[in-house]
């Protein structure tokens, strides 16, 4: 177990592509960190770049005390799961897990008892004469966490280790892999481009965007203040509605229409306003207290069990937004709607660098 | 409907009949005496001298110094196929290796190099290739017979073809696995290629087998020659003077076809189940 430091790390490829632009995070002993962003932001990479499978272009990675920016991956003191598994398809199940071990030349009766406990805890202990093809997609999986627990390792790395599993079984492997994390209480670092797997996971989310941070912060915390117009928009699904606003005296205007108001509170000219599709009330008459009130016109209702998802206009056209209502609400196409938002409910973003205004 | 189905029966058995026909009639004429054969051509149906034709050529010590046995070139002829087939199989293997997982300045243009061989077979190079065997002392000898044949274009593309289409995940578990170069190449490489391993060997055991122009130039040491060699031999000088010996020149080509023939379905059948089970 230790602690993962990552100090200004940046990737340049050939051909002077930077996949990450100096990139600065603090990983306490036992912490489970997820890395979330689309793809093509830098990820993956910079997880492939504390493995050692990546060379650091400049910056320091250090895992514990020690300086690992050339050190064999092997002699990092870290396991890696990986999205496709990449288990050894000519090696039992037992061997997949004692291969690392026997490399570094550990006894017998040890990688033994390692493996055994690593089966009995993942519980693939009757699997362990088998070949991982005539295992299933969700078996390999805990195989390649086997591999990764017997290591004994002072991190794990897992990069998208649940995006060939199906929706349910990815669930299920979820919950496992945060119940494993919790019990063995390794230092994790979790790559994933699914905002709901980050959720879930994260003791802390790194959210990155072209090679940059976003925002580091536990989930709720990133959730309820998103730093920026992108955070806003990754995490949480539907997305935040966000809207160009501009100020016309002491109020606040769509920049592109009629439908908006409510109060500036901020004091410039120009907002991106973000509003949560939970945080939007549906009401009966145009509201008038604090917030932000809204006049649209019903396009679709989604009705996804739990709740439904109302997707309306504003009268003269433009942006369109979400609105979460009770699975039993009645909501015609067409149909006119009044809705307000809190003001404690209410983001604003700078309107030129989408960076969070407070 | 059935008329294509006629047709293509027809075609498929006109096939059979080319493809089998002349090895049958070179079993029947082989189980025949030299008289026979040499009187009425060959022979269409089985005689009676199966044993003592193949006993001559498998233990008679027969050619110009009448030291060598077909049991002799039988042995010869196994030791160039397995050592022609097996070297080429590590050559190319470790070739292959070297371009696709390290990189060393000018990896593709030495690949492409290598490949360019193809179009210079051995025919063409064989006057630079004698010298140089020649030179070293290799006439006559199993290494002189084998080494000089063992790179091997061919071999070098598949196994290429192979590792690059290996997963890269697999050379990074390996690596954090602390796998060096070597052990991922034993542990990994080599047990998942063991289907192309197998049919590369097929290929080239064959074809070092039915190798002729090589073995010819460089054994003229009759203890030394092959059974693909021994067949020509036979004719000139088996029997002395004077009826050529066509029946046991017929025994010696069934039994230069048989241990081919052995070799394709025994490794044809493994190759099929490691086709079948195995996934990268």
């Amino acid at each position: 177990m230790a602690t993962i430091t990552l100090d200004t790390v940046r990737k340049v490829y050939a051909g002077n592509v930077e996949a990450v632009k100096g990139v600065s995070i603090d990983i306490a002993d036992g912490e489970f960190i997820v890395l979330v962003g689309p793809s093509g932001c830098g990820k993956s990479t910079l997880l492939r770049m504390v493995a050692g499978l990546e060379d650091i272009t400049t910056g320091e990675v250090k895992i514990g005390d020690r300086m690992v920016n050339n050190v064999d991956p092997a002699d990092r003191d870290i396991a890696m799961v990986f999205q496709n598994y990449a288990l050894y398809p000519h090696m039992t199940v037992y061997n997949n897990l004692a291969y690392g071990l026997k490399n570094r030349g550990m006894a017998k009766d040890e990688i033994d008892r390692r493996v055994k406990e690593a089966a009995r805890i993942l519980e693939i202990g009757e699997y362990l004469d088998r070949k991982p093809r005539a295992l299933s997609g969700g078996q390999r999986q805990r195989v390649a966490m086997g591999r990764a627990i017997v290591r004994e390792p002072a991190a794990f790395l897992f990069d998208e280790p649940l995006s060939n599993l199906d929706a349910k079984l990815r669930v299920q492997m979820r919950v496992e892999i945060k119940r494993l994390q919790q019990s063995l209480g390794t230092t994790s670092v979790y790559v994933t481009h699914d905002q709901l797997e980050a959720m879930t996971l994260a003791d802390r989310l790194v959210v990155l965007n072209g090679g940059n941070i976003e925002q580091i912060g536990a989930p709720i915390d990133v959730y309820d203040k998103p730093a920026s117009t992108f955070v806003a928009s990754f995490i949480g699904s539907p997305a935040m509605n966000l809207l160009n606003v501009k100020t016309n005296g002491s109020g606040l205007a769509l920049e592109a229409g009629e439908g908006l108001s409510g109060a500036n509170t901020m004091g410039r000219d120009s907002y991106i306003v973000g509003i949560r599709p939970e945080h939007l009330e549906v009401v009966d008459s145009p509201p008038s207290d604090d917030g932000i009130a809204l006049e649209v016109n019903v396009d679709v209702l989604e009705p996804v069990g739990a709740e439904s998802y109302v997707y309306a206009s504003f009268p003269n056209g433009g942006q369109e937004i979400v609105i979460r209502v009770s699975s039993h609400a009645h909501h015609e196409p067409g149909e006119k709607m009044y809705l307000k938002a809190a003001a404690e409910n209410v983001h604003f973003f700078d309107a030129d660098t989408g960076r969070r205004v407070d | 409907m059935k008329k294509i189905q006629i047709w293509d029966h027809v075609i498929l058995l006109a096939g059979v009949f080319f493809m089998v026909t002349p090895v049958v009639l070179t079993l029947m004429t082989s189980t025949h005496d030299a008289i026979t054969v040499y009187k009425e051509g060959v022979q269409f149906l089985p005689g009676g001298k199966f044993l003592e034709n193949y006993e001559t050529v498998l233990f008679q010590a027969g050619g110009f110094t009448k030291e060598v046995d077909g049991f002799v070139m039988l042995k010869n002829s196994m030791i160039l196929g397995f050592g022609f087939a097996i070297g080429k199989i590590i050559i190319s293997m470790l070739a292959a290796y070297a371009i696709v997982y390290f990189r060393f300045p000018m990896a593709s243009l030495c690949f492409w190099v290598i490949f360019a061989t193809l179009l210079l077979p051995l025919e063409v190079r064989i006057l630079p290739s004698y010298e140089i065997v020649q030179s070293l002392g290799m006439v006559n000898t199993y290494s002189g017979l084998i080494v000089p044949l063992i790179a091997s274009a061919t071999g070098t593309f598949f196994f290429r073809q192979f590792f690059m289409s290996v997963p890269e995940e697999l050379l990074e578990a390996a690596r954090i696995d602390g796998a060096g170069p070597w052990k991922f190449f034993k542990d990994i490489l080599v047990p998942l290629s063991q289907t192309m391993i197998a049919a590369i060997f097929i290929i080239m055991f064959v074809y070092g087998w039915n190798q002729y122009l090589w073995p010819t130039l460089i054994t003229t040491d009759e203890s030394l020659f092959t059974l693909v060699r021994g067949i020509k031999q036979i004719l000139q000088v088996w029997v002395g003077a004077q009826i050529p010996a066509f029946n046991e020149a017929m025994a010696l080509a069934i039994l230069a076809i048989v241990p081919p023939v052995l070799i394709v379905v025994v490794f044809q059948s493994w190759f099929v189940k490691g086709l079948v089970e195995s996934d990268k």
